[in-house]
């Protein structure tokens, strides 16, 4: 396979002695859709500042499309769009004026019907004319989307995009990210969003105290750190027994009322232990009257894993 | 290369300071006049001493020339403070210009300006005057370098400042005496002799003093020997701009 983006052994300590990066390293594979998760402070945006040259890193590499970006800065900034997490304007012009200004930073002759499309499909067309001081919170963040475009990069790189945005813009938005995807861009992403993540990205990476918890598939990482729960419903109240609580040992049983809740655990195919759980509680409490399966989403997993790391295997 | 980028940046300045002309060419058009006026009515007919020229002629290419180095020097500071106060910096930074891309575009774009304002008090002050064109070489070079090494100052200063605060500070403690104190009012044979060496020491004391004698063929140096000393202070700031700015000196974390 090959990576998008490369990094490796990041790291950053800021001249404040704050350090933000503890030796990540990440592969981005071509073509992904890739959300770059964690807690606020993980040290996403400090990542994603390297990547865009707009910070230092302390030591590490970082490669695109298999060039190193310290060595050939030209070369992978013409193939990367980043749209970095602070808000950035130029009070002087015009969100239009802006596009082809950018573009030809780029070295790229501004290409009018595209901009126009970027304007169109990023609902700024109406406020093209204006200056960009009288934009609102959202229009300069889509702005920034905009120009992080305007040069078609290959690599898209985009630091909590919607933050800001509106739910109907936003939908939009990720329907436009979606599109570029398909069209063969690679697209990294941070978002505090976890289910529209779960929904888009194919590939996830959870980091936390500048160290990368996992990288994986989306649904490699949903299938073997996602657990589901299995709900068997009784008549009357439960009481688990220590015996009982021996053959359940397996599925840390617990009950809610009525109800005894197992956790299944799924191997990497994604088959659940489904069939030894519910034989286990059939032995120690007969049939149930319900039963349901809830499996555990993005934000479950999040949550467990920021808040005890230890349980990371994969 | 990518001359294309440079090329897009130096018309970005330059449409920059185009948009705001009040500011960026009438006001010191302005100025300069007001000096002129007020500075000649008192003085009066006199003549300068140590050179046969009439005060008036003395204080024009001074006026004209401080006006181009403080507009060199405004048009780079404010774009680069601006551009970090509005995080634009970012968006340079990003995008795949080299550090000689960028400060090419940045110092032509200063020089540029200064020429413009230059002409345009030229312009405005010869019709109250009959002043001589002696060298037009000296006047360039002189004018050319000096807005140059005036670009590179507000780029440093620029990236230098924090705040508008810390602009303001260089501005009222660094330019404006060097400016003031080049002889642009007064020749420098007028001073007692420690203040005429001090004033070698000036930088600017070179630029103003070339510059004139481009026009009046007579100066308080030797021109050709100021030549080398402006060129080589062209030659440092344009290196220690391309310095700073490859290291992302307080731009870059
Ligand atoms: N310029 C800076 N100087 C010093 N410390 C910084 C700087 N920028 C970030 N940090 C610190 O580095 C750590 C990581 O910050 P970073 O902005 O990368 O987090 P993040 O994952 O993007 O968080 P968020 O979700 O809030 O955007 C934080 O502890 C932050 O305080
Ligand atoms: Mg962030």
């Amino acid at each position: 396979m090959s990576f998008a983006i490369e990094v490796n052994q990041l790291q950053k300590t800021y001249t404040n002695g704050k350090t933000a990066l503890s030796g990540v390293s990440l592969a981005v594979p071509e073509g992904s859709f890739f959300s770059l998760l964690g807690p606020n402070g993980a040290g996403k945006s400090t990542l994603i500042n390297i990547l865009a040259d707009t910070v230092k890193p302390t030591s590490g590499s970082v490669q695109f499309l298999g060039h190193d970006l310290f060595s050939e800065r030209a070369w992978c900034k013409r193939r990367l769009g980043v749209v970095p997490q602070e808000v950035a304007f130029d009070p002087f012009f015009a969100p239009r004026d802006i596009l082809k200004i950018t573009s030809g930073l780029y070295g790229v002759k501004p290409d009018k019907v595209w901009i126009e499309e970027l304007l169109e499909r990023l609902e700024l067309t109406q406020h093209a004319g204006k200056n960009s001081r009288q934009l609102s919170g959202g229009m300069r963040r889509r702005l920034l989307v905009a120009q992080a475009l305007v040069h078609k990069p290959k690599i898209i790189i985009l630091d909590e995009p919607t933050a800001g945005v509106d739910v109907e813009l936003r939908k939009r938005l990720w329907d436009f990210m979606r599109e570029l995807n398909r069209n063969g861009s690679t697209i990294l992403l941070t978002t505090h969003y976890l289910e529209e993540a779960e929904e888009l990205c194919n590939q996830v990476a959870i980091i936390d105290k500048g160290q990368v918890l996992t990288s994986q598939s989306m649904t490699s990482l949903l299938n073997s750190v996602g657990s589901s729960t299995l709900a068997l419903g009784y008549h009357s109240p439960l009481h688990i027994t220590a015996e009982q609580h021996i053959t359940l040992e397996d599925f840390s049983p617990r009950v809610d009322g009525n109800a005894l809740l197992l956790t299944l655990k799924k191997d990497t195919a994604g088959n659940s232990n489904f069939n030894d759980a519910y034989q286990a509680a059939i032995s120690c409490f007969g049939a149930s009257s319900t039963v349901s399966i809830e499996d555990e989403d993005l934000e479950d997993v999040f949550l467990r894993l920021t808040n005890n790391p230890a349980e990371v295997q994969a | 290369m990518n001359w294309y980028g440079c090329y897009t940046l130096f018309t970005r300045e330059v449409r920059r300071f185009l948009n705001v002309n009040m500011q960026t060419i009438v006001a010191p058009a302005l100025t300069a006049v007001m000096y002129l006026i007020v500075f000649s009515y008192a003085m009066g007919d006199r003549q300068v001493p140590g050179m046969e020229v009439d005060y008036f002629n003395f204080l024009i290419p001074g006026l004209v020339m401080m006006a181009m180095l403080q507009n060199a020097f405004a048009n780079t500071s404010s774009s680069i403070m601006v551009g970090k106060l509005m995080n634009v910096q970012i968006i340079l930074m990003m995008a795949p210009l080299s550090a000689l891309e960028l400060i090419v575009a940045f110092l032509s774009a200063a020089v540029v300006r200064a020429v413009i304002v230059g002409v345009v008090l030229l312009l405005v002050l010869v019709p109250f005057t009959h002043i001589p064109i002696g060298n037009i070489g000296f006047i360039l070079f002189y004018g050319i370098c000096g807005s140059i090494i005036m670009g590179a100052m507000g780029l440093i200063g620029g990236m230098w400042s924090k705040t508008f605060d810390d602009m303001a500070l260089l501005n009222n403690f660094i330019i404006m005496p060097l400016t003031f104190l080049s002889g642009v009012f007064y020749s420098v044979k007028q001073l007692p002799e420690m203040w005429q060496s001090v004033n070698h020491w000036n930088p600017f004391f070179y630029l103003i003093d070339g510059f004139r004698f481009g026009f009046l063929g007579v100066g308080d140096t030797d021109p050709y020997k100021a030549m080398s000393i402006v060129l080589i202070a062209t030659l440092i700031s344009i290196a220690a701009c391309l310095k700073l700015w490859s290291l992302g000196w307080r731009l870059k974390e």
